[in-house]
């Protein structure tokens, strides 16, 4: 199915901070001290990792209770190749360990040898020495007679809140036969739109269908490197990310022939110059790569300005 | 107050594939919509309701089901809604917004792909974000454990579960929208080595590429929806029974039950799942279980469950007296859809 090599790889990240409220804030706050706690329900059930509610009645929680350290195994599997932000780097199993005192079981790591593993088997939970408030604080389970290492006392904070919960992922996005076609074009300094068959409109970056008819666009048709600034923005002040030094002009460049304005860097003039109706053309870079920044950036040209008349329906 | 009767009125996927590169989220949703709308005899003018479900952290791009509404030709505007969740889901909603009265035609479309990245990453942020999320545990290992218990129960066993996938492979190579897999006997299945210990290769589903669209109408003929529901166990897996799907089971009642069913199309990524909704359903051997080959050679996010009710609508369309369509979400069949389908 591929005709398409233009891929790009692509990351996708946030920062979140998760916040606790206050029974799964307690329990991690337990966990940072070195201590397992659940949660008993009304009809006297003990839930570890506790839950705010009963899952059963919804009602509310009504109290705390200490639970293992140690543990029984119910199921398990083995990893025998770890991916990156797993618990363990080496080969492990995640487990389901019911902890002493509790009615439902925890899903964690366990660190054992394979041939060990059994279900039934008894474990007991190993603290990590550094610990902060949250799940890995507890950082796996290791079989019952073992000997655990000694817990690492950490300095008494307030109790826990917030924490880090970041999220990471890794894509390799294609760019579609569409897109793909239109970026090898600018390789041939070329900027060509696709043309609707339904309602005539032409498009730039070309789109596959026509987003007010619903049908496929059908046709390429090559655009003049010359247009219009119907709009624009100056950007004065500095931004994580910038390519650009500031102040510079955001402008939508409607090309002479198109009927959607492109997005791009109007150039080569003082900001203050930059104004609807100027006429701008195409500046290309030296080292041509399949991207819209391989135009530069659009610079005036000694043509009169276009009257509003003429891209109003276009702003 | 009697509720409107509903139909199946039109059905189109885009093959699953390992990647579907040439197709943007557009392209996916234009083709799709344009073929079920021609299957139903139906114009774009006369849907009153429109409905999608895909995921952004499938697709690698916020927002992108806005993007996805240039296939639609969302002018003048329309009234369109959206679920991060499988189509299956989207259909539901549909299914509810025609239950107003207002309106009587219905396009509910789906897409995802699972080759921009990974999806068992993308799996881990669905779970608990204070207790599991940060262990990263993925769906295989999720699965593992499940099918362990299983297992060790006596409900089930490994040869079983190969002709599970020998059955699946085999189904799936009939299907012109799913991708060939290489079909062995249970035995040569039974020596490859484990992926996730008790899970082999042939246990897991093949993630793919795709986009499926249905069309609901009020009247009109074609398959009858006989009920929709969809029900939700507990998150935690430890902290429910993972041999069982009660809310599978709970959800079939809610859709009026198994009577006359002789096709079920049952989202199930793992053959050890074929055998919990199985039993948990309590669907015995007269019923054709995936006739598709179902989600074990074709599993494409945010989409697999949505072509279980086609497929089903289509096996009514094709003779059938009743079919079940059922849809998961979430980790181990935490959340169960099912739609009953019954000939007019």
């Amino acid at each position: 199915m591929t005709t398409v090599e233009l891929v790009s790889p692509f990351v996708l990240e946030y920062a979140y901070k998760r916040s606790t409220g206050p029974v799964i804030g307690r329990f991690l706050t337990a966990l940072r001290a070195g201590r397992i706690e659940g949660v008993r329900t009304a009809t006297g059930r003990v839930l570890c990792p506790p839950v705010e509610y009963d899952p059963e009645t919804g009602e509310d929680i009504v109290d705390f209770v200490e639970v293992g350290p140690e543990g029984t195994v119910t199921t398990w599997t083995w990893v025998a190749e770890p991916e990156p932000g797993q618990p363990l780097s080496e080969p492990f199993a995640y487990a389901l360990v019911k902890l002493d005192g509790a009615d439902t079981a925890m899903l964690h790591a366990l660190k054992c040898g394979k041939d060990a593993l059994v279900t039934g088997m008894r474990v007991r939970a190993v603290f990590a020495a550094e610990r902060s408030g949250m799940i890995t604080d507890l950082a796996y389970f290791q079989p019952a007679d073992l000997p655990a290492p000694e817990l690492v006392p950490v300095p008494a904070e307030h109790p826990v809140t917030r924490f880090k919960a970041p999220v990471h992922a890794e894509y390799t996005v294609a760019a579609g036969a569409t897109t793909a076609e239109f970026l090898r074009g600018i390789l041939r300094k070329e900027l060509n739109g696709r043309r609707c068959p339904s309602c005539d409109k032409i498009y730039i970056p070309p789109r596959g269908s026509c987003p007010l008819c619903g049908v496929r666009t059908s046709e390429v048709v090559p655009l003049a490197q010359k247009g219009t600034v119907t709009t624009f923005s100056i950007i004065r002040i500095p931004f994580e990310g910038q390519v650009l030094e500031p102040p510079y002009a955001a402008a939508h460049v409607l090309l002479d022939g198109a009927d959607v304005p492109l997005l791009h860097i109007v150039g080569d003039c003082d900001v203050d110059d930059v104004r609807m109706g100027m006429r701008v053309e195409a500046v290309w870079v030296e080292d041509l790569q399949p991207t819209l920044a391989s135009v530069r950036y659009f610079r005036p040209i000694d043509e009169p300005d276009a009257t509003y008349e003429s891209f109003k329906e276009h702003v | 107050m009697a509720l409107r009767d509903v139909h199946i009125a039109g059905f189109a996927q885009l093959p699953n594939s390992h990647d579907l590169d040439d197709y943007d989220e557009a392209e996916m949703v234009q083709e799709i919509t344009e073929r079920a709308l021609a299957d139903a005899g139906l114009r774009r003018e006369d849907v009153g309701f429109t409905c999608s479900g895909s995921n952004d952290y499938v697709m690698g791009r916020p927002f992108s089901f806005t993007m996805a509404i240039d296939g639609l030709g969302a002018w003048p505007p329309i009234r369109e809604s959206h679920v991060e969740m499988d189509g299956a889901w989207a259909m539901y909603e549909a299914y509810v917004r025609l239950q107003h009265g207002d309106v009587d035609v219905a396009l509910v479309y789906c897409f995802g792909k699972s080759s921009l990245g990974s999806v068992d990453k993308v799996h881990t942020y669905e779970l608990d974000p204070y207790s599991l999320a940060p262990l990263q545990v993925d769906p295989h290992s999720l699965a593992a454990m499940q099918a362990r218990m299983l297992l060790e129960q006596g409900l089930i066993t490994e040869a079983e579960l190969a002709h599970i996938a020998c059955r699946a492979r085999r189904d799936g190579n009939k299907n012109p929208n799913a991708p060939h897999s290489d079909e062995a006997d249970a035995d040569a299945l039974l020596a490859q080595p484990y992926v996730r210990e008790p899970l082999r290769a042939h246990d897991l589903p093949t993630r793919t590429d795709g986009a499926a669209c249905i069309v609901l109408r009020v009247g009109g003929g074609g398959p009858r929806i006989r009920g929709i529901a969809h029900i939700m166990d507990q998150h935690q897996p430890g902290s429910r029974d993972l041999t069982d799907a009660v809310s599978a089971r709970q959800a079939l009642e809610a859709a009026g039950g198994a009577d006359g069913v002789t096709v079920a199309e049952l989202h199930a990524p793992y053959t050890t799942q074929v055998a919990v909704l199985k039993r948990a359903m309590g669907l015995d051997d007269e019923v054709a279980i995936n006739p598709s080959g179902g989600a074990i050679p074709a599993c494409t996010p945010m989409v697999a469950g949505l072509v279980r009710i086609g497929e089903a609508a289509m096996a009514v369309r094709h003779g059938a007296p009743a079919a079940i369509g059922h849809a998961t979400s979430g980790s181990l069949l935490q959340h169960n859809l099912v739609c009953v389908l019954e000939a007019e």
